[in-house]
């Protein structure tokens, strides 16, 4: 790791691995995490064996505070109820853990997302006769709105990023200022999207995410092209700071072999 | 009545009928895989099922055509990619329609707690906004008596028969089961009947840190099946089968390769053994 950290030039990265590392980053100090499956899982442990060792990991199989040295191709991986300090029933870890406000972060993936954050996970297409089916709801309705807040992340894309989702699986932000100040209740709601090219963020009083970084080398017109709604550009645009070796490292050394990457 | 020690064969037999409602229950650990391949060998039709998380054996059933219907919260091959059988039955009604029924985890969580309770419906915070509750006739509002907070109802489930996987089974018929459990112990709770799948009989338990007792008076079958569980797994007797999660991709995603498979791994082999025989030997030929 010493050795690596003074090489003199930076290592090269994809894509997917700036998207990993820069989700990665939005995990801090000891916050308690719910973490969805895929790249929010490959995102938190990437944190928690980097700058944030301090963090819990909680996964919806029941396991708070795992401690997962590898990446688990589940959410019920082994890896997870071996390391955990406690394993509890899935009806307990939405009731007592999830919906009584314990979590502080919510970390989603999605296959559809607005500009309010609201999530589709369930068709394409017509309800009663998709083009594509998709999983299903799983635990992002209530991650949603129980979290403190929420991180979503997914790849950027126009079939992604899209004007109208397909179907509200998860409510993101209410239109209605009465919804949304109930909600706020118990919740921020989504916050902040990390994709492979940007990072967009919540802003309260457009009700929208605006674009408020960019990934080294992407022009603001890439991400226009890939969202399918005009996308408001923050007075403040930023850079994103490239990853670094050692985060590089630490997520190549548990992503080897991992059959979920792409 | 205590429960009673049958083989696979005898317990599908007796308590797993056409047209009945079937909860075969896991959270990724301890999935009754064998249960399911003999409820296709028996060829059940026209069954409800019902699953937090179908899986793989539940696309299996689906598109050997045993279902009617499925209520459940999120169908997936985590980590490897969609059930294609039952995609093909939701957006081409292949082998036949599929009636689906679905909710959230926390809201199928809720529907197990309140069935297992003895209550009509649960309650909870969710739903707020959604598409689902905005569609589903098992999703309503109730207020709060109390504080006048507006909460989401779902009804309980009626359920015939709840078949899972435990580790162990004592010379009485206790069943425990540890490491993750998910929402095993309100599936049995919540069945008219209940089939426990074990590694093995044991004099008597050793406890486990999180571990999970059912008494023998809440089971019906006891059913000895090392292995069981394949691909999915039991904690300390087997690791989860990732590579077979990840071959499932493209078993299933042809009709064709998929029956074929089905008929030589399923089909034609008489029981668990057998099947995990026939692995094997395919896994062989593939080397030559």
């Amino acid at each position: 790791m010493t050795e690596v950290s003074q090489l003199p030039t930076p290592l090269d990265w994809t894509s997917d691995e700036i998207m990993t590392v820069v989700a990665a980053r939005e995990l801090t100090g000891e916050m308690v995490c719910f973490v969805g499956i895929g790249l929010p899982s490959r995102a938190a442990i990437l944190a928690r064996s980097t700058h944030a060792p301090d963090v819990t990991l909680v996964y919806e199989s029941g396991c708070i505070g795992a401690k997962p040295d590898r990446l688990p191709p589940s959410i019920g991986d082994g890896v997870l109820s071996r390391t955990a300090d406690a394993v509890v029933s899935v009806p307990e870890i939405f009731s007592y853990w999830l919906q009584s406000g314990r979590i502080d972060v919510g970390f989603l993936g999605a296959a559809q997302v607005d500009k309010r954050g609201n999530i589709n996970t369930t068709v394409v297409g017509d309800y009663d006769r998709p083009s594509v089916r998709l999983p299903g709801a799983g635990g992002a309705p209530e991650i949603t709105t129980s979290c403190g807040q929420v991180i979503i992340t997914l790849r950027h894309s126009a079939r992604a990023f899209v004007e109208k989702l397909d179907f509200v699986t998860s409510v993101g932000h209410f239109e209605d200022e009465a919804l949304e100040r109930q909600r706020e209740k118990h919740g921020h709601g989504p916050q902040v999207i990390v994709t492979d090219l940007c990072v967009m963020r919540y802003q309260r009083e457009s009700r929208e995410f605006e674009l408020t970084s960019l990934h080294p080398g992407v022009q603001i017109e890439d991400v226009l092209a890939q969202t399918g709604w005009p996308v408001i550009v923050s007075d403040d645009l930023q850079e994103t700071a490239p990853p670094s070796n050692e985060e590089l490292v630490a997520l190549r050394g548990f992503t080897e072999g991992d059959q979920a990457s792409r | 009545m205590n429960a009673r020690e049958l083989t696979l064969c005898e317990a599908v037999a007796e308590f797993v009928h056409d047209g009945d409602t079937v909860a075969l229950e896991g959270f990724t650990h301890l999935i009754p895989f064998a249960a399911g391949h003999e409820i296709i060998r028996q060829e059940r039709r026209d069954l409800t099922l019902v699953r937090m998380t179908p899986d793989i054996i539940y696309d299996q059933l689906i598109g050997m055509g045993c279902v009617k219907k499925l209520i459940f919260s999120w169908a997936g091959n985590p980590g490897a990619g969609s059930l294609h059988r039952f995609r093909d039955a939701v957006e081409n009604s292949y082998p036949h329609p599929l009636e689906i029924e679905e909710h959230s985890h926390a809201g199928m969580a809720a529907r197990y707690q309140a069935t297992a309770s003895g209550l009509p419906f649960g309650v909870l915070r969710g739903y707020a906004g959604t598409d689902l509750s905005r569609l589903s006739p098992t999703i309503r509002w109730i207020t709060c008596p109390f504080t006048g907070e507006e909460l989401a109802a779902v009804p309980s489930l009626s359920i015939d028969v709840s078949v899972i996987c435990a580790q162990q089974a004592d010379r009485r018929g206790n069943v425990m089961m540890w490491g993750i459990t998910g929402v095993q112990k309100e599936a049995v709770l919540s069945a008219t009947r209940s089939v426990v799948l074990v590694e093995e009989v044991v004099e008597e338990f050793t406890p486990h840190v999180n571990g999970v007792v059912l008494p023998s008076w809440t089971i019906d079958a006891v059913v000895v099946v090392p292995g069981g569980s394949f691909p999915s797994y039991s904690e300390d007797y087997s690791e989860r089968a990732n590579d077979f999660y990840a071959q499932w991709e493209g078993i299933s995603r042809d009709r064709a390769t998929f029956d074929a498979w089905m008929t030589t791994h399923v089909l034609e082999t008489k029981n668990h053994e057998e099947f995990m025989a026939s692995l094997t030997v395919s896994l062989a030929s593939r080397h030559d």
